[in-house]
């Protein structure tokens, strides 16, 4: 294996990361007004992504910064190309990163009404468009010789891209709602269970057909065996989240995301970003990555940082794995308030 | 309008509006790092109350300093692919460490210590704080040593028959020597703005008689951080003005606007000239300045523009190689000019609350909060004076601005993107800045209100939460 290769496997554990943590978050954050029934809810269920969500969309700053490093003409040759669809990602991403610093602010039930609509777009948003790109890479579009896109907004809209990112936008869905389960108690923790169920019943055929396609297009023998593997993982997840196994069902549905990722990855080695217009335009482990010194750099980073830095992310997640019930959520102080109210008592409102 | 000029003009806006809330950031997370460690030290509930109240301006404006950030790590492939192609394996290399090594740090901890503070022993909460500060003065470390590189590049070579540059040394990168100058310079002057920002808010509340336990003890922490701040960040400009003159001569008379080679050059405080700063009608002129700061010897010789650009002309072939010399001129006076005087007003405020006196002069609390934008315009002309002044070049020497730009993007995207960002980034700013205000003007919270580490509740509600 050269180091190429070390570099996009890589960058697909970045992206698998990037998949299983945001994953949630994201569901998480769609899920806010349709499982959220009042304000202290609502808030229970941000609170739960509270402490990890920031940390988890690191990952993608690290993909992104990764990329750049390891692979300059794949990243300068996608960013360019996927202008429009990278720039609705960002705004979104940006809307839903203040939202939660700033609706916990004001208590006044529009503005954080307001908040809640613009947490559940830039959740949703991004979580569609993720799943449209990385179809469209695994497909190809169209790239010239000189490695710049030549298509437009619309060419990623065809069936395969959307049907992508209704796989992504629904298991990330579900991904999200397991998650509330496993981190809430009582009613909302039962209406997060059978919305896992609901959400089952879409996502797992829609991600069924999706990797089969992309496997009867796209596969070799090795992601043939991972595409598997997710598909029982995600069956195995759902019929978990249906007889209330929470640990079990979260854990289906990471393994399928992680697993769904290197699928797409694994098929389109040793391409990172293929051109439909011509094989020979395509970007690949080679042509695209860096001199072999930068890597030497970057691999000695990777290998000391990458293990530290897991450690103290699942030691917060350690820290923070207890259950939230609405007597951890404090009342909310009015800036004008006296300030000390009782906390509300559990599952007491009308 | 060209690609090229939009994508410049979202650049500069998207970069200037992000480093607004850059220094808050990293000067307030080590203030209120040492005034939680302080109330550790002295059990003075003070310290907890400050903690906790400049804790949650800090919170907001990092918010904002983290979503416009994550723009700046895509934008160089959406708008500058060219660029990116070019010195990726360069420039890619502390970006893609920034993020590994700096932002994991930031969000995790910030995470912590947010959520932390009853789930955490005292102590180890409070490593919480320090370990995210420490997080953001290496981003800003790693991002310098970035945009160093495009100043002075150092540390690789041009692969022979192409046009790409190849990273041959890391150590070289990372130890660029201006790099060395350039992040003290941005550190201290992050403390100039923390410093005001204290300022500012603890003499809203002194004109009120608010608090006054509380913001008497602010004011004078503001206070001697904005001087400490404002020496140290002279000290190190000037060092990185002689660090300029040798490997940025055109940068260096740009500043100045000297257009002929000259000993023993003055320095203009304010100038009226024609449009382009190409003749001069009117100055106030100090003699031998310009010499002293950029070569330490009153009779240094400065080279001029006109002499920078034949020397050019003949290196990197016939064109143009000034940067828009009003420019240059005018953001390295305002630079100077702004934080010199927030510096010398925190001088004049420590005279006035010498022993803890309380000013009763209400226009002392007038200036106190008037001066706020001083520093934030200073830091704002500083790096459109670095930036500015690089120009016609975005890697010095190497690769211009024009070569830089993304073959495939229309005009109508960047127009879109720019447009958007703009409205939205005002947007932000507008909220974040009520926010705080508001949040300012409830004041410090009681020390029992929340209860922090060692209370006797039974069961602790956190003291931050969403």
């Amino acid at each position: 294996m050269n180091l190429a290769t070390f570099w996009f496997i890589l960058i697909a554990i970045l992206w698998s990361g990037y998949f299983m943590l945001e994953g949630f978050d994201f569901g998480v954050g769609i899920l806010l007004p349709v499982l959220g029934r009042d304000d202290t809810e609502r808030r229970l269920m941000i609170n739960a992504i509270g402490p990890v969500w920031d940390g988890n969309e690191v990952w993608l700053l690290t993909a992104g910064g990764a990329t750049f490093a390891a692979f300059p003409q794949w990243y300068a040759t996608m960013f360019s190309g996927f202008y429009l669809p990278l720039l609705i990602i960002l705004v979104a991403l940006i809307v839903r990163g203040v939202c939660f610093e700033f609706r916990s602010k004001v208590e006044s039930p529009r503005w954080r009404a307001n908040w809640d609509r613009a947490i559940f777009a830039g959740s949703a948003l991004p979580a569609l468009l993720w799943g449209v790109a990385f179809a469209n890479i695994v497909r190809g579009v169209p790239v010239n010789a000189a490695h710049v896109y030549t298509g437009n907004l619309l060419t990623l809209l065809n069936w395969y891209g959307l049907l992508g990112g209704l796989v992504t936008l629904s298991l990330f869905t579900l991904h999200g709602a397991i998650f509330l389960g496993l981190k809430t108690t009582g009613e909302l923790r039962a209406r997060a269970r059978s919305a896992a169920v609901k959400i089952a019943l879409v996502a797992v055929p829609l991600a069924a057909i999706f990797l089969a396609v992309t496997q009867f297009s796209h596969g070799r023998p090795a992601t043939d065996v991972t595409a598997a593997v997710a598909a029982v993982a995600l069956i195995g997840g759902a019929a978990a989240a249906l007889r209330g196994r929470e640990g079990w069902a979260f854990t289906g549905t990471a393994v399928t995301l992680v697993l769904a990722v290197a699928t797409l990855f694994g098929d389109l080695w040793p391409n990172v970003f293929p051109s439909s217009t011509s094989a020979a335009f395509s970007l690949t482990v080679n042509n695209a990555s860096s001199p072999h010194y930068t890597l030497v750099v970057m691999s000695w980073v990777a290998l000391i940082f990458t293990p530290i830095v897991l450690g103290y992310q699942s030691w917060s997640y350690w820290v923070f794995r207890k259950r939230l019930t609405s007597s951890d959520i404090p009342p909310v102080k009015q800036a004008t308030g006296t300030g000390l109210e009782p906390a509300e008592p559990a599952g007491g409102r009308a | 309008m060209t690609v090229l000029d939009l994508s410049r003009w979202q650049f500069g806006i998207t970069t200037v509006y992000h480093f607004i809330f850059i220094p808050l950031t990293i000067g307030l997370a080590l203030v209120v790092a040492c005034l939680q460690t302080w109330w550790l030290i002295k059990k003075d509930p003070v310290y907890l109350r400050l903690t906790k109240f400049f804790g949650k301006i800090f919170l907001i404006n990092f918010a904002v300093g983290v979503v416009t950030g994550i723009v700046q790590e895509f934008q160089f492939g959406m708008n500058w692919s060219a660029y990116s192609e070019f010195v990726g394996n360069v420039f890619g290399a502390p970006l893609a460490m920034e993020a590994l090594l700096a932002f994991f740090m930031e969000s995790t901890f910030i995470g912590l210590w947010i959520f932390g503070w009853n789930k955490l022993s005292p102590r180890l909460h409070l490593a919480m704080i320090w370990l995210a500060a420490i997080g953001t003065s290496m981003s800003a470390f790693f991002i310098l040593a970035a945009n160093s590189w495009m100043q002075h590049p150092v540390g690789y070579r041009v692969v022979p028959g192409t046009h790409r540059v190849e990273l041959t040394s890391i150590f070289a990168l990372l130890t660029n020597s201006t790099v060395l100058a350039a992040w003290p310079h941005v550190f201290f002057a992050s403390f100039l703005v923390t410093g005001a920002v204290i300022i500012a808010v603890s003499a809203w509340h002194l004109a009120r008689n608010s608090q006054v336990d509380v913001f008497g003890r602010a004011i004078r922490i503001g206070l001697v951080v904005t001087l400490a701040a404002g020496i140290a960040s002279a000290v190190t400009g000037d060092i990185q003005a002689r660090l300029m003159d040798s490997q940025q001569p055109m940068k260096m008379a740009a500043a100045e606007a000297l257009y002929n080679t000259s000993d023993a050059a003055s320095f203009s405080l304010f100038t009226i000239g024609s449009l382009n700063g190409s003749k001069e009608v009117w100055s106030i002129r100090v003699p031998y300045l310009l010499s002293l700061i950029a070569t330490l010897n009153p009779h240094g010789t400065v080279q001029g523009i006109n002499n920078v650009e034949r020397a050019y002309d003949a290196k990197y072939g016939p064109g143009s190689y000034k940067p828009v010399i009003p420019v240059t001129y005018w953001s390295f006076r305002l630079m100077a000019g702004f934080g010199s005087l927030a510096a010398l007003l925190a001088a004049l405020g420590l005279w006035l609350t010498r022993r803890r006196r309380i000013p009763r002069s209400r226009w002392f609390y007038r200036v106190a909060i008037w001066a706020l934008p001083l520093p934030y315009l200073a830091t704002t002309m500083g790096w459109i004076f670095t930036e500015m002044g690089r120009q016609p070049w975005t890697v010095f020497g190497l690769l211009t601005t024009a070569q830089s730009v993304s073959a495939g993007v229309t005009v109508s995207s960047v127009i879109i993107s720019l447009t958007v960002f703009t409205l939205l980034y005002a947007g932000l700013a507008a909220i974040a800045g009520w926010l705080t205000v508001r949040h300012v003007q409830a004041g410090a919270p009681d020390e029992i209100d929340g209860t922090g580490p060692g209370s006797s509740a039974e069961e602790p509600l956190p003291v931050f939460s969403y």
